[in-house]
């Protein structure tokens, strides 16, 4: 049969020499490899005490961004649940009252919001998906943790505190330059 | 009977016809679409313009064209006529300019909106519509007004495409609501807020295009594409009970009646089946409802044996 890459070897059941048999050579040979890599840098940083660098569009954690009055922007339209192929995120909408203008963008906001961070996929979708601009992912990681109500997050943790405002302006330029 | 030929596509059909309902004989890509047009309504039709086509030979007496594009669904068929509409780029770009007039004062705010995703605009704007505007001038607004308990007009998206107007007249006794003013000022209103309350008037939430007249007892409650359309049917003494209810879980959202395929209705069914009876325990469940697989609302929505009801699906 040929063979479908010219990689492959026969196998040789020839007898070792003296030198193969006492095995000494190749031990040090092994030995020699490991003790370079002592000397060589580090590929591998402390983290967390260490961070690397994050690209400006990695994608983690997401954000619900508020407009430049401290508005929420989603309106629950629920395009990003639609769009979302891991189905992780389930909202309730609720009417604006006539003086809550200050709180909600539009007429109609998300009463709750809640994304599964377990079953999300870091794909976003529901980024792309959004026409008023409101979820975007960020560089945070999802902490870990020990119990899985804790990775079904709601409003309290993906809406964007007033006063320290996640900053997203990198994600949203169209090209970097090479 | 007289032969009408439209993009190459021969049918014959009653004298009288139009050239819309020919279309809708022959059916598949070639029908014009229609916003004002409604099948059931006497008089509808003729407003929005958005089912122009070309006439190119006008009778097999006569064979000039017709000079204009006409409204199909207003013009008449007659003996030899051929009609031309998708394979005309004149129709293609004319219907174009229709959909930009028809949103220059649209406040394109489905993400808001509660007809979204089985909006006739959407479709239309989607499919024939640019994706960018030239309008810079302001769009004139309106507040919403509640008519009747049950329904919310919202002025800003209606396209005065006159339907919910035929409805009223038409199905209930005595309207009370109608076109005020005229030209850009024209708006739909009622004499006094909050007089509709026949019991048939909730029709013209399923008859409007747009978002304009919506359920009150559904607005904000969820989008049409997470619920789930299901056949039903009840005992009423006012009307023939069928209608499509659109279920959460085991819970029903909102009672809707059943739509064909050019989104008209085929029976009215009252207001107190459409807003007041909203318990499973009211209704007898049918099955799954066939939605296009075009259709937003397709998502999660499985046909796949008659009289599955919601919670008894095993095996998908
Ligand atoms: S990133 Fe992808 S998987 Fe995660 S919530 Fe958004 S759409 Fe869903
Ligand atoms: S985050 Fe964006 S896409 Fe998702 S519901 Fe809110 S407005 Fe709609
Ligand atoms: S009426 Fe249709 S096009 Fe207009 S805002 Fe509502 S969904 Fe969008
Ligand atoms: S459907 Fe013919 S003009 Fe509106």
């Amino acid at each position: 049969m040929q063979s479908l890459t010219n990689r492959s070897k026969l196998v040789v059941n020839k007898k070792m020499t003296f030198w193969e048999r006492i095995y000494l050579p190749a031990i040090f040979g092994g030995m020699r490899i490991t003790l370079r890599h002592f000397f060589k840098k580090n590929k591998t940083v402390n983290y967390p005490e260490v961070k690397r660098p994050f690209s400006p569009v990695y994608r983690g954690m997401h954000v619900l961004k508020r407009d430049e009055n401290g508005a929420e922007r989603c309106t629950a339209c629920g395009l990003c649940a639609v769009a979302c192929p891991a189905e992780a995120i389930s909202m309730v909408a609720a009417e604006r009252k006539p003086d809550q203008a200050h709180l909600y963008r539009e007429e109609k906001y998300a009463a709750t919001y809640e994304i599964n961070m377990l079953r999300c996929i870091f794909c976003g979708l529901c980024e792309e998906a959004c026409p008023k601009e409101a979820i975007f992912l960020t560089d945070r990681i999802v902490p870990a943790s020990l119990e899985r109500e804790e990775f079904i997050y709601g409003k309290e943790k993906l809406v964007e505190p007033v006063d320290q405002r996640i900053d997203i302006s990198l994600r949203q330029i169209k090209s970097y330059p090479q | 009977m007289v032969k009408v030929k439209i993009d190459g596509f021969e049918i014959e059909v009653e004298p009288g016809s139009t050239i819309l309902q020919a279309a809708r004989k022959i059916g598949g890509d070639i029908v014009p679409p229609a916003m004002c047009y409604y099948s059931s309504l006497k008089g509808s039709g003729g407003k929005c313009r958005t089912c122009l086509v070309k006439v190119a030979k006008s009778s097999e007496k006569d064979p000039r064209p017709m000079p204009k594009l006409v409204a199909s669904c207003s013009t008449p068929v007659q003996d030899g006529m051929e009609v031309e509409n998708i394979t005309n780029p004149g129709v293609l770009e004319a219907r174009k300019a229709v959909v930009e007039f028809l949103l220059i004062n649209h406040p394109l705010d489905c993400p808001v909106c509660d007809q979204a995703g089985e909006c006739k605009l959407q479709d239309l704007a989607f499919e024939h519509g640019s994706s960018l505007t030239r309008y810079e001038e302001e769009r004139r607004t309106f507040d919403k007004i509640d008519i009747g308990p049950y329904i919310q007009l919202h002025m800003n998206r209606c396209i005065l495409c006159y339907r919910c107007v035929y409805t009223a007249d038409q199905l209930t006794d005595g309207r009370v609501h109608g076109v005020l003013n005229r030209g850009d000022a024209a708006e739909i209103g009622t004499y006094i807020e909050n007089s509709i309350e026949n019991d048939m008037s909730g029709n013209m939430i399923d008859v409007c295009p747009v978002g304009a007249l919506t359920d009150k007892t559904f607005r904000f409650k969820s989008r049409v594409w997470f619920l789930n359309p299901m056949d039903a049917h009840r005992d009423c003494d006012c009307c023939s009970g069928k209608a499509t209810v659109w279920m959460f879980g085991n819970e029903i959202y909102r009672v809707t009646a059943r739509k064909d395929e050019y989104g008209e209705v085929a029976e009215f069914i009252c207001n107190t089946c459409r807003f007041e009876k909203k318990d499973t325990a009211d209704w007898v469940i049918e099955g799954p409802r066939h939605i296009e697989r075009t259709s937003v609302i397709s998502q999660n929505h499985y046909e796949k044996t008659a009289g599955d009801v919601p919670g008894t699906m095993q095996d998908n």
